[in-house]
């Protein structure tokens, strides 16, 4: 394979796709299959047969396109046609598709959807730029987008410090939650001494609420590997591995299929675009362990132990997977990487705010009006994400707060919705920005009870490795419950507060540390709602969803 | 961290069981050369074969990769993914996630608790069903979400999931999933 012979088979598909009088997009993802995806799809088939329209049509069966409340979503799509985008689809709406809009040219009204609505035009889609219009298990379709092109140009035009140096002033940070710069991580890792590098993608996506890389490994699996390969190029390894958690059968199963295509094209394996660089990416299934998110524990899990963190320093970039330097990212992260090396870092650095680049990808849920999976600019408000893409609260409700960053993030109330979503913003709130999970509360959601479900989440989940984490979580769900019960008093309650900092200051790893920010967060804002279930103290606040 | 087992007898080639299952225990082994890093693969392997990992498949691991059976032991019960005792003959995931529980999953938990008999983790006395619960199965734009026999079902109701459930232990055709809620 060379660049001559990749824009080849990018011209083949795009003049195919040309020649077709229309496409329909159909979303395949977990959340629209199950929503009766799959019956759409062939029912769009069968119909297009009845019509002989088999030749000028073609159904495809593509990743997200992110309103996962109204789905099944399908898109019709064409050279000399408007783009109409049709939502919660049945088998009997698909007929009517076909008929009305492919065969007589009028579009069915009754499940059209408004592609100008703010859920769309508020939103910016680098990551997911072909999330939803390519098929993510034909390799012709990534390739007909520019795709693979940014390895190819990177193999024959930029040295690998270049390319760390492009993912630096791209301004680019970890897309898992922490925030620490991309492009240095990269470098320290190129500088590394070891004959054996790795590269690792993390795809352990354990934080309840969120779906943001499950969603980009099923929609778009190269645009992950691509982003890989050139990490690989860019530090000198020559083998990546991709965990995944045990959870995403329909993931594993695209990015296995992906990367024998692309071993298939030349575009990994060995000598790559003709260059003297090899990478081989495989597999790891996660086997269900929170914990596996924090970068030495996956390590460990990758290396068929016990998914237990080890302290740091040394950290993976000297001495990670079997000792050697090793690279650990963010699936997202990796999904940013080949729309810099194309575009450009200015470009990208052009997009956010100061310190915090970019787009970043949520998956906005709980209740909200349009559930689903948005990709917007850093700096946007919370105001615009939960009340103009995600339409508001439902029901006449209104709302008390948003949920960021899972069992390690915080609660943030109605005052601060106007503050821009950045790293540094949302830490400053006694949240952080996580991997994205984004659940947005209304006023029936008792705090209290919210912070006791993260509780009891980080103590199942804690490995047990270090003390404070150990036995802090178990103690302080043990309060949370005593206080819930109505058994708890104003010293218990002092005790909470000291537990929290206690662990937060003395847990081995990011879980432990993490784990009483949902309380701390709540206590900050809602502190009243944990007075009123003291002892003595009459029930006002919002009523307990447990005690009802 | 290494493992330094003391030196085994060389492990048979076949499971004296003769169980045909061993067979693609032991073609993972060979496509991973027998690496001991390739332990949860191997333990993959063997749940998806068996259903869950007994006694006889745990030392049959060990013996295999050369592992002293309390690593592998460790291992096998240190992942939630991996179980040791046998489920029933269909399972009910309710999962607990944020946004799920958020649009109170507990509820339906708590009446299929009751209708079966069960807790999560358990499976009833006639071995038709296990139930259990899930941290999020990532399909949070449905919540609240249910799986059944791996079956995802999104924006579920107490008594809907009730039913689905006992049209599955029936052998009946659940509804299609995604069917707009009577």
């Amino acid at each position: 394979m060379n660049r001559i012979e990749l824009q080849a088979i990018a011209d083949k598909e795009i003049e195919r796709q040309q020649e077709l009088k229309c496409r329909v997009l159909c979303c395949a993802s977990t959340a629209c299959l199950s929503s009766g995806g799959q019956e759409v799809r062939k029912a769009l088939q069968d119909e297009l047969k009845a019509a002989g329209l088999t030749k000028d049509v073609q159904v495809v069966a593509t990743g997200c396109k992110g309103l996962c409340s109204r789905g099944p979503v399908v898109e019709v799509t064409g050279p000399a046609q408007e783009r109409v985008l049709y939502a919660n689809v049945t088998a009997e709406a698909a007929q009517q598709i076909v008929r009305q809009h492919l065969v007589g040219g009028q579009p069915v009204n009754d499940y059209r959807l408004d592609a100008d609505s703010p859920f769309f035009t508020k939103q910016v889609r680098v990551v997911l730029s072909n999330s939803g219009i390519v098929d993510p298990e034909r390799i012709e379709d990534y390739i007909a987008r520019q795709g693979y092109a940014a390895l190819g140009h990177a193999l024959r035009e930029m040295t690998p410090e270049e390319v760390c140096l492009a993912i630096r002033r791209s301004g680019l940070r970890g897309r898992g939650g922490a925030g620490y710069a991309t492009g240095l991580k990269w470098d320290l890792v190129r500088k590394a001494d070891g004959r054996d590098k790795y590269v690792i993608a993390n795809g352990d996506e354990g934080d309840p609420g969120a779906y943001m890389d499950r969603t980009l490994m099923e929609s778009d699996p190269h645009r992950v590997l691509e982003g890989m390969a050139l990490a690989g190029y860019a530090v000198g390894a020559e083998q990546g591995f991709l965990y995944v958690r045990g959870e995403y059968p329909l993931a594993v199963k695209r990015l296995e299929r992906a990367i024998k295509a692309a071993e298939r094209q030349g575009v990994l394996g060995s000598r790559i675009f003709d260059s003297n660089f090899n990478f081989r990416v495989d597999i790891r299934i996660g086997a269900g362990a929170f914990v596996c998110g924090e970068e030495t524990a996956l390590m460990s899990s990758i290396m068929g132990r016990r998914g237990e963190p080890r302290p740091r320093p040394p950290y993976p970039a000297q001495s990670g997977l079997w000792n050697s330097p090793t690279l650990i990212n963010n699936v997202e992260t990796f999904g940013n990487i080949a729309p810099i090396i194309l575009n450009g870092p200015e470009w990208y650095a052009a997009m956010g705010t100061e310190k915090s680049k970019g787009t970043k990808i949520f998956a906005l849920t709980g209740n909200v009006n349009n559930t689903g999976l948005i990709e917007v600019p850093m700096g946007i408000t919370l105001r615009e994400i939960v009340f103009e893409i995600g339409g508001g609260i439902p029901d006449g409700r209104t709302f008390k707060a948003a949920q960021t960053g899972g069992p390690s993030g915080g609660c943030i109330p109605a005052e601060y919705l106007d503050t821009p979503v950045d790293y540094e913003s949302l830490t400053a709130l006694g949240s952080m920005m996580g991997s994205g999970g984004l659940i947005v509360m209304d006023d029936q959601t008792s705090m209290v009870d919210v912070a006791k479900f993260y509780m009891e989440f980080c103590m199942d989940e804690s490995c047990g490795k270090c003390v404070p984490c150990r036995v802090g979580t178990a103690q302080m769900h043990r309060l949370l419950s005593r206080l819930i019960a109505g058994e708890a008093s104003a010293a218990d309650l002092a005790t909470l507060e000291e537990l929290c900092r206690m662990v937060k200051a003395l847990s081995l790893c990011g879980l432990g540390q993490s784990a009483p920010n949902p309380i701390l967060s709540t206590l900050k804002y809602f502190r009243a709602e944990y007075e009123a279930r003291l002892k003595s103290g009459a029930a006002h606040g919002a009523p307990s969803q447990e005690a009802a | 961290m290494s493992v330094n087992a003391p030196p085994r007898p060389k492990p048979e080639t076949e499971h004296p069981s003769g169980d045909p299952r061993f067979k693609l225990i032991d073609r993972t082994l060979k496509r991973l050369q027998h690496r001991q890093d390739s332990l949860i693969e191997v333990l993959h392997t063997a749940q998806e074969a068996f259903g869950y990992l007994d006694d006889d498949v745990l030392i049959y691991a060990a013996q295999q990769l050369k592992l002293p059976l309390s690593w592998v032991y460790g291992v096998a019960t240190f992942y939630h993914f991996f179980s040791l005792k046998p489920g029933g003959e269909h399972t009910c995931i309710v999962c607990l996630g944020t946004a799920c529980y958020v649009k109170k999953s507990g509820e339906i938990l708590a009446a299929l608790e009751k209708e079966f008999g069960i807790k999560p983790g358990q499976t009833t006395a006639d071995k038709k069903l296990s139930l259990a619960q899930a941290r999020c199965v990532g399909s949070c734009g449905l919540a609240p979400v249910v799986v059944i026999d791996g079956g995802v079902h999104g924006r579920e109701m107490a008594n809907e999931t009730v039913a689905r459930v006992r049209a599955a232990l029936a052998h009946v055709a659940a509804p299609a999933a995604g069917e707009p809620a009577a």
